[in-house]
């Protein structure tokens, strides 16, 4: 047997996943705390601990590949010109790098927005702005800017390539470590964020895993390859595109609940689907996350209640107002707390519904007519996902909840809301075993063994989990 | 290469070199042909051309024009709402930093029984630096835009930055 350790030093646990790369299958799972701001050692010691246990001896293992969303994960600062492109550009390249975005600056830093950065502690700023032979004066201000800040942070460097070298040397002067990737616009309106989200996972691996004293465990692992939302991403990106002959599930969105996100990934075009619509705004990247920091399901409960609204919560729960309000205080005061009397899961269950709706709602783009002399003309922002075939969740609510049927439901397009081109009818899955991460750890190494992974943790909602009904490609 | 006043030249010249043009279709319209076959024609002239073809609301106008710190707008209106879809634009312009940029309008401006002196003068009005009939042949453009250029390059005019 060839066995793989794939580890996620998450903020709450230590999550394990040892798999058999021969069969390939999911050998067993162990959890220890999350300790990364004491001693990582320790949750990684109990979490091996916890699998030893399950597995009665622990197997040699071929990897050992981490992921890590540990100590407020990977922090980042974007800066870039105009807010809808370099700016947007730049968020884009951050956010598919996996980072936990604390801000989003464009234009001219103004001294305010200089003490919000420095506030901010950001571990890696990107500093993007002009495309190719465009503006050079607003992104040499806020290097210039930035070379004054008390920050120790590297800059990874996306910007107008007439300046690269000028301003990586002016930041280089000032002691800043900066790292010079590919313009993000090298051209109007043309998205390039690989070259900087590769930069970025460099800056990653090279520094922050140390900065953050994840690397105080490594003799306990390999490497730790990259955050842990993008290595979702890329287990994401792997089932849909499947690898060499094995086809993949085609166009798919990922749905992860989280107690401080809700984070949802697309791997489709999202191009427009019916004829004679016409697509504004930035073109989309294929492979697309948004974040919604304000619909985790313990850290923003109450957000979600209020978003949503308190009388659809109460009529989807059946739980009456005066519970949900002790629910929530109770929630709150606790983010580790798990849902336990049947009014606490059925409260549960409704806020997940509600986190779903919304997150998919903002991460799919919008139709919208604008009225011409000549008639109705349909203009589309962001991505078509209405022929999109499957939608996947994953996070602690899906895997354990009740009913992951009627949270994921509502990832489906609302005829209430025809402007909304969420997907009209995907197949649910699940990931039962939370393997995605772990599936876009392996995809480094393993690519064959880690789609066979990522297939085998999916079932269609609805079922009980069993080994002998995994979900295939067709 | 001089320039002699009226001389018809189908490339851009001195300053006007590799200078860098927004054009689009401004409003809600979808005329484009006679956009596409001036954008190419000032690519082909040796200008950069940011094509931002029909439907583009004025602000668009604008935001590429800051990221690509360009030297001219040329804004085409064909369908009759020009001095609607136009209405200060050179205000935003200034908003957005863009205070010198060199404005040409051009396209179907005329509306109804109004002469084209006095079109062009609502345009003149709007900021705009030149306004074109109906029927404006392309090397004409590019001749105006190489004069245009020039007498900006004498007076140390640099359009494109953001202050
Ligand atoms: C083809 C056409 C259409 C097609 C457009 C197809 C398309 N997607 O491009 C369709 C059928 C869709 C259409 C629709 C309409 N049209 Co129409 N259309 C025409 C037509 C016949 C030709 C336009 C054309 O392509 N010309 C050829 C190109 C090469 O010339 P050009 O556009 O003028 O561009 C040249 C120059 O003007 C210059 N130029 C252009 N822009 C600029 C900008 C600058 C800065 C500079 C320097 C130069 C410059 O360079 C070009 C190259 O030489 C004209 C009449 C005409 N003969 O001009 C009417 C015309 C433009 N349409 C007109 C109207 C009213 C409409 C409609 C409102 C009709 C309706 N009620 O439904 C709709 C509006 C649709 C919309 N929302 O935009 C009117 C506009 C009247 C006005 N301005 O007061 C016109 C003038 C017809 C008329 N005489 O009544 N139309």
């Amino acid at each position: 047997m060839t066995a793989a350790l794939l580890i996620d030093f998450g903020s709450t646990y230590t999550k394990l996943r040892a798999v058999d790369l021969d069969r390939p299958a999911l050998l067993a799972a162990g959890q220890g705390p999350s300790t990364v701001t004491t001693d990582v050692t320790i949750g990684m010691k109990a979490a091996l601990a916890d699998l030893e246990h399950k597995l009665g001896k622990l197997p040699v293992f071929k990897y050992r590949l981490a992921s890590s969303s540990a100590a407020g994960g990977l922090k980042m600062v974007t800066i870039g010109l105009v807010r809808e492109l370099t700016a947007e550009a730049a968020r884009q390249a951050a956010l598919g790098a996996g980072a936990k975005l604390v801000g989003a600056f464009a234009y001219r830093l103004t001294p305010a927005d200089e003490k919000h950065v420095v506030s901010l502690a950001p571990d890696i700023i990107l500093l993007a702005g002009g495309t190719d032979g465009g503006n050079v004066d607003v992104i040499r201000h806020n290097a210039q800017r930035l070379a004054g800040l008390g920050l120790d942070c590297p800059v990874v460097l996306a910007g107008n390539r007439d300046v690269g070298e000028e301003i990586a040397g002016l930041l280089g002067a000032r002691g800043k470590i900066v790292h010079l990737a590919e313009n993000v616009m090298p051209n109007f309106g043309e998205l390039n964020i690989d070259p900087a989200r590769a930069a970025i996972r460099r800056v990653f691996i090279d520094r922050i895993v140390h900065a953050k004293g994840i690397d105080r465990a490594a003799s306990s692992f390999d490497a730790v390859l990259m955050p842990t939302p993008a290595a979702v991403m890329e287990g994401a990106r792997l089932l849909a595109d499947g690898i060499g002959n094995r086809k993949g599930l085609g166009d798919l969105l990922v749905v992860d609940i989280g107690g401080a996100t809700t984070d949802v990934h697309s791997v489709a075009h999202g191009n427009p689907v019916r004829e004679g619509v016409i697509q504004h705004g930035l073109p989309e990247p294929r492979v697309k996350r948004t974040v919604e920091g304000d619909l985790g399901m313990r850290h923003n409960a109450a957000t979600i209640v209020a978003a949503i609204g308190h009388t659809r919560i109460a009529q989807r729960s059946g739980v009456s107002d005066a519970t949900i309000e002790r629910i929530l205080a109770a929630f709150t005061a606790d983010v580790e707390r798990l849902p336990e009397s049947p009014e606490e899961i059925a409260f549960d269950e409704a806020l997940a519904w509600a986190a779903v709706r919304i997150a998919v709602e903002r991460h799919s783009g919008t139709a919208k007519t604008v009225q011409t002399a000549q008639g109705p003309v349909v203009v589309q922002i962001g991505k078509d996902l209405t022929a999109l075939g499957t939608v996947i969740g994953t996070g602690g609510p899906l895997a354990h909840g009740a009913t992951p049927a009627t949270v994921l439901e509502a990832a489906r397009a609302d005829p209430a809301q025809p402007l909304s081109l969420r997907p009209a009818a995907p197949r649910l899955l699940v990931d039962g075993d939370y393997m995605l991460y772990a599936a876009g750890l392996l995809a480094a190494v393993e690519p064959d063994a880690a789609l066979a992974l990522a297939l085998g943790s999916l079932r269609p909602v609805g079922t009980k989990r069993s080994h002998e009904q995994t979900y295939q490609a067709s | 290469m001089t320039l002699e006043p009226g001389d018809i030249v189908e490339r851009a010249v001195g300053p006007a070199v590799g200078r860098t043009l927004v054009t689009g279709v401004i409003g809600a319209d979808t005329h484009i042909v006679g956009n596409r076959i001036l954008s190419l024609a000032l690519e082909k002239a040796g200008f950069k051309v940011i094509s931002l073809g029909a439907l583009t609301p004025a602000e668009d106008f604008i935001k590429a024009a800051v990221e690509t710190a360009a030297d001219a707008i040329l804004v085409s209106s064909l369908y009759g709402q020009g001095e609607l879809d136009c209405r200060g634009f050179r205000d935003i312009c200034v908003e957005a930093g863009l205070e010198g940029i060199l404005l040409y309008v051009g396209g179907n401006l005329v509306v109804g029984k109004r002469s084209w002196e006095e079109t062009e003068r609502a345009y003149f009005v709007m900021g705009f630096d030149r306004a074109f009939p109906p029927g404006i042949r392309t090397p004409e453009v590019i001749r105006l835009l190489n004069k245009d250029f020039a007498r900006r390059a004498i007076a140390g005019h640099r359009p494109g930055a953001v202050e």
